[in-house]
C-alpha cells in the first residue's frame, strides 16, 4: 500500500507573527519556516505503518511556491521514499489543495492518505476531510491512535468530552492530532541522502486544476489586546475584587 | 434563500455550541432551518425548534445518522442544500462539525470559512488565524456559503421562546464507510468546559495528578469546569480532552482561574477572551499575569485551599 502524506510550509510554530502594518497578512518575510507540525505528524505516522509492514512507499507531497522543496527535503529526510511538489505562486485555499491532492491520488494510486488535522497558519482545518469528500473515500479525523488490519481500519478520534473509536474501510484519509505519535528528528546522513531522493514537480495547470481563491481576505487585523490587570496582595482582596468589582461571584 | 444549520447532538439533548450557531445564523438575515439528523432524536427536534430565531427544523431519523459520522450526513446535507434554497450552511466549530462541514463545502464546490467570530454582513466573516495571534476579515463570493461557528464569538441564542416547526423528511443512503466501535467520555458532574460559566485551570505548576485534587474544592464551591494546560495534559495529570488552548478546546468564561499555569502563547490562544481571568502562580515573573485581571503571587496549595475557605 502506498501512503501519500501532504506537507505544508508554514511559518516556525516558534515564531510570534506580526501582523503586517498595511493590512494585508502576517510577516513572512525573512521569518522562520518550517513543516506544519501537525504534517510531521503524519509523516511519522506513514513511516511506522513502513516499518511495521503495512505501507510501501511513502511519497511526500507539497503545494505552493517553489521554496516548499525544502520542506519536501525535511520529509525525505525524516524517511518518505519520494517527493512530489505542485509548483504555484497562486495563494492556495484548502479546497484547491484538496483538487490538487485528489490529481495526484488519481495519479499515483495510494489507499491512505495521512493529512495534518490543521495547518497553524490559516487554522483552517479542511483540507483533508474536503480531500476524502472529492475521492468518495471514508474518513477518521483527529486521529490519536491508528490500527491497521488489512483493508479494515480502527481508528481512535480525540473528540469533544473523550476519544471515540471508529472502524473505516481502506481507500481512507485520516487527519491527525497531537497525540498521535512523538515525531523523530531529523539525523544528518539522512538530511545528506535525501538530497538523492527523487522530487518531481508539477503544475496545477499540468493537474487540469483550477486554483484561484475564492474566498477574498479583505484585512487581516492584531486582535483586541488584552491589559494587564493588577496583583493583589491576598486571598481577602482577591474575593472582594471578584465579588465588589468584577461582580463575578456573589 | 434560508440559512441551514446542522445541529450538534447526541440524539437526547442539542449540544450547546449549536444555540452559538444558531446565534451567528440569525445575524445572516435570512429563515433559519435547523437539520437535526439522528436516531430516536424527536426530542432534540422538539428542543431545536424551541430555541430562539428558528423557524423550521428538520428531522431526518434514521440509524445511519445515529452516531454523527460524517460520510453519509455530507452527502445527506449536499441532497438538501442541490436545490439552492440554501445561501448559508452553518455548523459548530466542534469535532462533529469540523469533521462534516468540509465534506458538505467540497462536494458543493465551495470554500468554507472556518470558526467565524463575527458575521460582518451576510458574505463577510472575522475569523482567527496564527492561533488567534491575527484576525482575518474574509469574503466568500460562492452561491452557497459553508461556514463553522466558534461558539466562543456569540452569544447563544435562548433555550426556549422560538416558534419553529419540526418537518420530518427522508433519510438519505447510507454510505457505509464508517461505523463506531465506541466512545470513552469523561464522565463528570462538571458543566461542559465549553459550556462553563467558571472554569478552574492547573498547569505544570500542579506537579502531579494527585495534586489536582486541591482544585476540586474550589471547582466544587464555584459550580466550575476544570481544565488544564497542554503542559499538564502532556505531564500525564489528567485526561486530554481537559486542555484548554490553540491544540485544545478554546473556551471564553466569565471567568477563568489559572493555577500554576506559566501562559504560554499556546495556553493563551485557548481562553484570553474569558471575561475575568485570575491567576495563581508562585513566579511573578509568569506571562499569564500580563493577561490576568487579578494575580496573586504565591503557593498554590496554601493560595487555594484559602480561597474555598473565603469563599465560605
Amino acid at each position: 500500500m502506498k501512503v501519500m502524506v501532504p506537507v505544508k510550509r508554514v511559518v516556525d510554530y516558534n515564531v510570534k507573527v506580526r501582523v503586517k502594518s498595511d493590512g494585508t497578512g502576517v510577516e513572512t518575510a525573512n521569518v522562520k519556516m518550517s513543516m506544519n507540525p501537525f504534517d510531521e505528524i503524519g509523516i511519522e505516522e506513514a513511516l511506522r505503518l513502513k516499518e511495521a509492514g503495512s505501507a510501501t512507499e511513502v511519497i511526500a507531497v507539497s503545494c505552493g511556491p517553489a521554496a516548499c522543496q525544502e520542506t519536501l527535503r525535511t520529509a525525505l529526510a525524516l524517511g518518505a521514499d519520494r517527493a512530489i511538489l505542485v509548483q504555484t505562486d497562486v495563494e492556495l485555499q484548502p479546497l484547491a489543495v484538496a483538487k490538487l491532492l485528489k490529481a495526484l491520488v488519481d495519479k499515483e494510486q495510494p489507499k491512505m492518505a495521512i493529512v495534518g488535522k490543521q495547518a497553524i497558519d490559516d487554522d483552517c482545518n479542511q483540507t483533508g476531510q474536503m480531500l476524502s469528500a472529492l475521492l468518495g473515500w471514508s474518513q477518521a479525523t483527529f486521529a490519536s491512535k491508528v490500527k491497521v488490519d488489512g483493508d479494515k481500519l480502527t481508528v481512535t478520534r480525540e473528540v469533544d468530552g473523550g476519544l471515540e473509536t471508529i472502524n473505516i474501510t481502506l481507500p481512507a484519509v485520516i487527519t491527525t492530532d497531537l497525540r498521535l505519535n512523538e515525531p523523530r528528528y531529523v539525523t544528518l546522513p539522512n538530511i545528506m541522502k535525501a538530497k538523492k531522493k527523487p522530487l518531481e514537480t508539477l503544475t496545477p495547470e499540468a493537474l487540469g486544476v483550477d486554483v484561484t481563491p475564492r474566498l477574498i481576505t479583505l484585512k487581516v487585523a492584531e486582535p483586541p489586546t488584552r491589559k494587564a490587570g493588577i496583583k493583589v496582595p491576598d486571598v481577602k482582596a482577591l474575593v472582594d475584587k471578584l465579588k465588589n468589582e468584577a461582580k463575578v461571584i456573589s | 434563500m434560508s440559512t441551514l444549520v446542522i445541529a450538534d447532538h447526541d440524539n437526547q439533548a442539542l449540544k450547546g455550541a449549536t444555540r452559538n450557531t444558531i446565534a451567528a445564523a440569525s445575524r445572516l438575515g435570512s429563515d433559519v432551518v435547523v437539520l437535526v439528523a439522528g436516531s430516536g432524536c424527536q426530542a432534540v427536534a422538539q428542543s431545536a425548534a424551541a430555541v430562539a430565531g428558528v423557524s423550521k427544523v428538520l428531522l431526518a431519523d434514521s440509524p445511519h445518522y445515529k452516531d454523527g459520522l460524517p460520510e453519509s450526513l455530507a452527502d445527506f446535507v449536499v441532497g438538501l442544500a442541490g436545490g439552492g434554497q440554501y445561501g448559508h450552511i452553518l455548523a459548530s466549530a466542534t469535532a462533529f462539525g469540523k469533521s462534516v462541514a468540509p465534506r458538505i463545502a467540497a462536494l458543493l464546490d465551495v470554500a468554507q470559512v472556518s470558526e467565524i467570530i463575527s458575521v460582518e454582513s451576510p458574505d463577510t466573516f472575522v475569523r482567527p488565524i496564527y492561533a488567534g495571534n491575527a484576525f482575518a476579515t474574509v469574503q466568500s463570493k460562492d452561491r452557497i456559503k459553508v461556514i463553522t461557528v466558534r461558539a466562543t464569538g456569540f452569544d447563544a441564542a435562548a433555550a426556549n421562546g422560538g416558534t419553529g416547526i419540526v418537518e420530518s423528511v427522508a433519510a438519505g443512503p447510507d454510505s457505509g464507510k464508517s461505523a463506531l466501535v465506541g466512545r470513552e467520555l469523561t464522565k463528570s458532574d462538571r458543566p461542559e468546559l465549553t459550556a462553563a460559566k467558571v472554569i478552574v485551570s492547573g498547569g505544570r505548576g500542579m506537579g502531579s495528578a494527585e495534586a489536582f485534587k486541591v482544585l476540586e474544592p474550589l471547582a466544587d464551591k464555584l459550580g466550575a469546569a476544570m481544565g488544564a494546560s497542554r503542559a499538564a495534559v502532556d505531564a500525564g495529570y489528567v485526561p486530554n480532552d481537559w486542555q484548554v488552548g490553540q491544540t485544545g478546546k478554546i473556551v471564553a468564561p466569565e471567568l477563568y482561574f489559572a493555577v500554576g499555569i506559566s501562559g504560554a502563547i499556546q495556553h493563551l490562544a485557548g481562553m484570553k477572551d474569558s471575561r475575568v481571568i485570575v491567576a495563581i502562580n508562585k513566579d511573578e515573573e509568569a506571562p499569564i499575569f500580563s493577561v490576568a485581571d487579578y494575580g496573586i503571587v504565591g503557593d498554590l496549595f496554601q493560595v487555594v485551599p484559602e480561597l474555598v475557605k473565603e469563599l465560605g
